[in-house]
């Protein structure tokens, strides 16, 4: 029963996938759509809400199903059920808006070799109960759509000068068009980990201090 | 964690089977009920982004009806592509007159293919209108075809972009061809962007070749689409007494 | 409707259109692997290799589903397929050509979750290429991706001898980096079409 703590639903279980083991800026999974997908900020929310929807979908029926898929076939079974959600989610987003759907192109399908989605469901779905899961996995979508949307903003407004479509500097500015372009998500990426990896290093260096002077 | 790995390897074949092939039914299921759900929707999207796009590259249209286009004549025509022709949309006003013909045409450009729709006018024989509908232009350089507002003067003045047959009607008279930047002498003739002279290059060439393949088959028989396409049955009542 | 030239198709999928660098497909074993000359190479290599057989099963699958209509079956039987050719791959190789196996051995596996294999065999559906421009398709597909790690390696080596501040040793730097190999890429484009 050494299993009891993890096995409570608590803010914890929602709160670290968004922060502490963010899938993008932690973990660095799924990079293909967080690059391809963010040139702007409504592109990034849409394809946060679907990976969302389908790591949720998936968790739920994977953790539904824990006890009776057998555990040789057991990576055949996640892909089919994920790709599953992946054909719904791709035929809504087709149904709610045509333009939309043009605009996120083939990455709508690739979710399904997004490897949050079947990491989560190997490491954490399979092996707990469904209401767990599905916290999990809501956390775990959160982090990925606040991280798609960390770029999506950055490159928008940096790159066509404007949030969410609204122009925000009149006519004047000349955007920097190099930041929706592909060289753009590579370099604005690499910004926010450096902001990231900066922020872990700066904690580490005091907590490292603080105990070199309560030993001292 | 022992007992469930002594235990897994004498999972019997059948029970694999058996749960696989309910996954795949079950996700069979799901999938057929969304296709079935979001067909009807997804061709209405469909059809309003068609009519959307018809009716700003054909100016006063509101109606639109489709026609497939062959070497035998002029048919109308369901939306989806049925048989080989060439599917154009005519736009009508209120009161049925054929303001212009919506028609597809694809160049080469940049990075790949430049999807657009035009609209032409059989009055003037010339193109008024274009809207891309598809294209992996560079943003902030190729996608000026779009805003440039020097190049959207190409096709917005009084007479439009030229695109007049020639006296025995098998070719246009001048092939529509797209010009360096500031070097534009003809009706015909597109004015480049300057630094998009590629881009601007591919909407002339699809321009060009879908007219020249278009126009002869449709020219003959545009008397019958003009005269074809009354108002709907609505208001009988305005017909003319003898 | 005129049709994409087989030239322009290579070049397009290799450098201008590079899979990785423009597209930002594969970047997982773009990152991962990309830490030495030594891997680099027969990962692209494996990659290229189960690209041109992914292509050619798609492509009859895709001519199998529209010939029934039953067009949103695709992505999952694609998945399914994929998953199987690496393992039929992996399978064939070790049983006619033990050396290349051990070479691309431990980097099998790794492909089926790559997302530039799956990406390939929907791109191109989404623009109908015939057979034979599906083939070039994968080939140009295949031959950018080990471009492009070959040459992130080749950075990454030089970069590994940097030095560098702590917080920009990980990950941050090596995403500038492509960053700047993609600008250099951009430069591509346009080529083969004219």
């Amino acid at each position: 029963m050494g299993m009891n703590k993890s096995d409570d639903v608590t803010w914890d279980s929602f709160a670290e996938g968004l922060w502490r083991e963010n899938p993008v800026f932690v973990m660095l999974l799924g990079m293909c759509p967080v690059l391809a997908v963010t040139n702007s900020a409504i592109n990034a929310l849409a394809m946060g809400l679907a990976t969302t929807f389908v790591l949720m979908a998936s968790g739920l029926l994977i953790s539904l199903m824990r006890h009776l898929i057998p555990k040789q076939v057991r990576i055949a079974a996640f892909i089919v059920i994920i790709a599953t959600f992946v054909t719904v989610v791709d035929y809504s987003i087709q149904a709610i808006s045509l333009d939309l759907y043009n605009a996120l192109g083939a990455f709508i399908q690739l979710i399904v070799v997004n490897c949050i989605i079947l990491g989560r469901a190997e490491a954490y779905a399979s092996k707990r109960r469904p209401a767990l899961a599905l916290i999990s996995a809501l956390g775990m979508g959160a982090g990925f759509t606040f991280a798609l949307l960390c770029l999506g903003v950055v490159r928008e407004i940096l790159g066509a000068g404007a949030l969410f479509g609204f122009d925000l500097f009149g006519a004047n500015f000349e955007p920097w068009v190099v930041m929706v372009l592909p060289p753009g998500g590579f370099i604005i990426l690499g910004a926010w980990l450096l902001l990231f990896d900066w922020r872990k290093h700066r904690t580490q260096l005091r907590s490292l201090q603080e105990e070199r002077g309560r030993a001292g | 964690m022992k007992g469930q790995d002594a235990q897994a390897p004498a999972t019997p074949a059948l029970k694999m089977l058996i749960v696989l092939g309910g996954i795949a039914m079950l996700s069979g299921f799901l999938v057929v009920l969304v296709d079935q759900l979001t067909k009807p929707i997804i061709e209405a999207n469909q059809q309003r982004a068609i009519e959307r796009a018809v009716f700003k590259v054909v100016p006063g249209a509101t109606l639109r009806r489709n026609y497939l286009v062959t070497p035998e004549g002029v048919h109308p025509a369901g939306d989806v592509g049925s048989g080989n022709g060439i599917t154009v949309y005519g736009g009508y006003d209120d009161q049925g007159r054929l303001k212009g013909i919506a028609v597809n045409g694809a160049g080469m450009g940049y990075a790949g293919l430049v999807y657009l729709l035009y609209g032409y006018d059989p009055d003037c024989a010339c193109i008024r209108r274009f809207e891309v509908l598809k294209m992996t232009e560079t943003p902030g350089l190729g996608d000026k075809i779009i805003s440039d507002a020097g190049f959207q003067a190409n096709f917005i003045g009084p007479d439009g972009l030229s695109a007049r047959l020639n006296g025995a009607g098998t070719a246009l008279e001048n092939a529509i061809l797209t010009v360096k930047h500031g070097s534009k002498q003809h009706p015909w003739e597109i004015d480049a962007i300057s630094g998009a002279t590629i881009t601007s290059k591919a909407v002339g060439k699809a321009l060009n070749q879908s007219a020249q393949n278009l126009l002869p088959l449709l020219a003959p028989h545009l008397e019958q689409l003009k005269r074809i396409d009354i108002a709907p049955a609505e208001s009988p009542t305005n017909g003319k007494g003898e | 409707m005129p049709a994409e030239s087989l030239s322009f198709i290579f070049i397009n999928a290799a450098l201008a259109n590079n899979f990785v660098l423009a597209l930002f497909l594969g970047l997982c074993p773009f990152l991962g692997v990309s830490g030495k000359m030594e891997t680099a190479v027969p990962m692209g290599l494996a990659t290229s290799f189960v690209m041109l057989v992914s292509s050619i099963c798609a492509f009859g699958i895709n001519l199998l589903l529209t010939s029934f209509d039953i067009e949103f079956l695709r992505l999952i039987s694609y998945i399914a397929v994929i998953a199987s050719a690496v393992q039929l791959v992996e399978m064939t190789l070790k049983k006619f050509s033990p050396g290349l196996f051990r070479a691309l051995g431990i980097f099998l596996p790794l492909i089926t979750t790559n997302c530039a294999i799956l990406g390939l065999a929907l791109f191109q559906t989404f623009k109908e290429y015939n057979f034979l421009q599906s083939l070039v398709y994968a080939l140009g597909a295949g031959a950018g991706f080990t471009l492009a790690i070959v040459l992130m390696a080749g950075l990454r080596q030089r970069l590994a001898l940097a030095n560098l501040p702590t917080p920009a040793r990980g990950a941050a730097m090596s995403l500038m980096l492509g960053g700047l190999l993609s600008l250099a890429f951009m430069g591509f484009a346009g080529m083969g079409g004219h």
